[in-house]
């Protein structure tokens, strides 16, 4: 069957809809991705970096699409009076794939740093945001990228100007809304200026019961000097496929942390690209994913090194049980020129059953000779004799079994830097393994 | 008390113990010495119920209980305590966290409430004391990083804090320099009481100077060959275990 028919009927059909739902800039670039993606289509299992993942199926239902962009009755400010406890941060919120503008919000942000519709500030501000939108998501290699930014109407932008710290984490939650099976094409722009700082934690839920799939693409530019970390937190229900492309492009000195961490969702996908283009640029990135039941999680990675003395270092961690599935490939590339580079990745993994399945694919290009790097994965079981250990303490079967898995993902819960929110995920992580409900205190309605 | 009743255990289908009896009564400390391979591990394993051996005859009984159809973490809170000869090291398991958890849970089976945090603190405080364990290495990983004598050093202060009935130690001394086996025996004489016994493996008789038995019984090829008193103890430190092979006729 051909699955994109459908899309490029559609597409065709409401192009001027499309268009006049959005803005010029999103327009200039949307023609173009239109031509890849009739070309490219939606990824096969056949191609290499979609081996363990047939991403087809997931766009086969007939889903509603937006794109008239009616507004979802919903005020996401009453729905989730504050989804961290203990966190003091901005909230924001991207309802399906439109922006929430809160009018009755207060800002408090520092001075000159722009948060916001990414569609509105390609209205206010269209040199600024055209200089950096659909730069690094190219559309000409992945046909989601190249799907979404044919269709994208709007989503979160956020500017943070040169030398300026944002103390406070900003926090998007990103909600999916709808009485009817829906597809949302979101886009997100960050950019941090010479020697800014900021920290982004991205929340992924769900409201309703239907069938959802988000395809959402993620452009970042941190440049000299600047600091971003960015953490995004998937905690859905079995019926949603996430495929969160995001592409980060460093500036030398620059340093950036990215922990993709998915408690609970259907299917996952994460892309995540980073370019260290200037030297001396340092990137960490993690991520940890608990599955059960049928759920699936790919986390695709690529972090170039194109310049010389840069560090990067890769962890990610998954707990699989009952049937789940879980993929990681990670591609370490570095430049002829990148000389001094320092790349380290790790990849381990746990089947808590004999069904559950774990791809995993560590990779290293190498061109230059004055290197250090290293890669490597292990797919095992808890370590029965650490098991035995706490239980000739008392310490019963299931009890000692969660203190293991629990201890197993915690260096990539230590990776985040925020307190409040390095507490609210143990605790979300520890009640995700004892088979409790995933809500977050003080969310009525994420579960 | 104790009651080991021809016992037979085997581990991937081969024989370990041959029928062992033994008696340990409350107040007792017996030491359980033989050449490598006997079976003194595979006992210690097998009386905590370590699911790697396979029990094919006999009757273990611990104060009227059978032992044998108990899990690990029952026996635990029956108060049976084994030392490892090799601690495991548990990464991302706190000491703290461990501890708690345990003591919990053996109060939670005895039908008492947890624990306060406060109360908490302050046994492992105390506890820590018996063995002159850091305070740091409580805050570290389970048996992470830490040297021999400080994982011999943790597996006594786990025993302090559980207050178990009947301790058995593993080839403690192993490992150990002559001063860090001191503290550790100092440890277990401290805890020693007319009502908790104490079950001690050792290859030498160098732990006996300090942790003195009432009764010493030599394990051979998975049977207990001879008993006696202190004095076997040093009998086989001066002679080897070859006479005793040869007494048993080989």
């Amino acid at each position: 069957m051909n699955i994109e028919q459908p899309y490029i009927d559609l597409y065709n059909q409401h192009k001027k809809a499309i268009e006049k739902n959005s803005s010029l800039v999103f327009n200039g670039a949307r023609e173009k991705a239109f031509i890849h993606f009739k070309k490219l289509g939606f990824p096969t299992d056949k191609m290499e970096p979609y081996l363990y993942t047939n991403l087809r199926k997931a766009f086969e239902p007939d889903y509603g699409l937006n794109i008239n962009a009616l507004e979802i009755p919903i005020n996401p400010y009453e729905v989730f009076h504050c989804s961290v406890p203990g966190l003091s941060a901005h909230l924001y919120f991207v309802v399906n794939d439109q922006f929430y503008s809160n009018l009755t919000q207060k800002s408090d942000l520092p001075k000159g740093v722009l948060i916001g519709s990414l569609k509105d500030y390609a209205k206010t501000h269209p040199e600024l945001v055209e200089e950096y939108y659909a730069k690094i998501a190219r559309t000409n290699q992945d046909g989601t990228v190249a799907f979404n930014t044919a269709f994208a109407e709007d989503g979160f932008f956020m500017y943070v100007p040169k030398g300026v710290i944002i103390e406070k984490p900003i926090q998007l939650i990103n909600v999916m809304r709808a009485d009817v099976d829906l597809l949302a094409n979101s886009r997100n722009l960050i950019i941090i200026e010479e020697g800014a700082q900021a920290k982004v934690l991205l929340c992924e839920h769900t409201m309703d019961k239907v069938t959802f799939l988000c395809n959402r693409v993620t452009e970042v530019f941190v440049a000299k000097n600047a600091i971003y970390e960015h953490y995004k937190l998937e905690n859905t229900h079995n019926k949603m496929t996430h495929i969160g492309s995001l592409f980060i492009e460093q500036q030398a000195n620059s340093s950036v942390l990215v922990n993709e961490i998915t408690l609970h969702n259907g299917l996952t996908r994460n892309n995540t690209h980073i370019a260290l283009n200037g030297e001396y640029a340092e990137t960490t990135i993690c991520g940890m994913a608990i599955g059960d039941k049928t759920q699936h999680i790919d986390n695709y990675s690529l972090i170039e090194h194109n310049n010389a003395n840069c560090k990067s270092t890769e962890l990610f961690k998954y707990v699989l049980d009952d049937t789940a599935r879980g993929v990681f490939s990670g591609k370490i590339f570095v430049a002829k020129d990148a000389q001094k580079t320092e790349a380290f990745q790790t990849n381990k993994n746990i089947c808590m059953t004999k069904e559950a399945r774990m791809h995993t694919k560590p990779q290293l290009e190498i061109y230059a000779d004055d290197v250090k790097c290293s890669h490597g994965a292990t797919v095992g079981q808890l370590d029965e004799n650490a098991l035995f250990y706490l239980r000739s303490r008392g310490i019963a079967e299931p009890e000692a079994r969660m203190l293991l898995m629990f201890a197993f993902v915690d260096d990539v819960i230590g990776k985040i830097t925020v307190p409040a929110l390095q507490d609210n995920i143990r605790m979300l992580v520890e009640k995700r393994f004892r088979g409790e409900l995933s809500k977050c205190i003080g969310c009525i309605n994420c579960s | 008390m104790l009651e080991i009743k021809n016992l037979h255990a085997n581990i991937n289908g081969k024989e370990i113990l041959k029928g062992i009896n033994l008696l340990v009564k409350p107040g007792e400390v017996h030491a359980i010495m033989g050449p490598n391979g006997s079976g003194k591990s595979t006992l210690a394993s097998v009386l905590t119920g370590n699911p790697a051996f396979e029990v094919t005859e006999g009757e273990v009984s611990f104060y009227g209980k059978n032992l044998l159809e108990l899990l690990p973490e029952e026996r635990a809170c029956e108060g049976v305590f084994l030392s490892f000869q090799y601690p495991v090291e548990i990464p991302g398991v706190s000491m703290v966290n461990f501890m708690r958890t345990a003591v919990n849970q053996q109060r939670k089976y005895r039908g008492l409430e947890p624990m306060s945090a406060s109360d908490f603190l302050k046994l492992m405080r105390e506890k820590k004391e018996y063995v002159e364990l850091d305070n740091k290495l409580a805050n570290r990983s389970v048996n992470e990083g830490f040297s021999g004598g400080e994982k011999k050093r943790n597996e006594i202060f786990q025993m302090a804090m559980l207050e178990p009935r009947l301790s058995i130690l593993d080839e403690t001394d192993s490992g150990l320099d002559i001063d860090a086996l001191r503290i550790v025996a100092n440890g277990v004489n401290a805890l020693k009481s007319a009502e908790n016994s104490t079950l001690v493996i050792t290859h030498y008789q160098r732990l006996l100077d300090y942790i003195v038995p009432d009764f010493v019984h030599v394990l051979y090829n998975g049977q207990i060959v001879k008993s006696a008193g202190k004095e076997l103890a040093l009998e086989l430190e001066e002679k080897g275990y070859d006479w005793i092979k040869k007494e048993v006729g080989e």
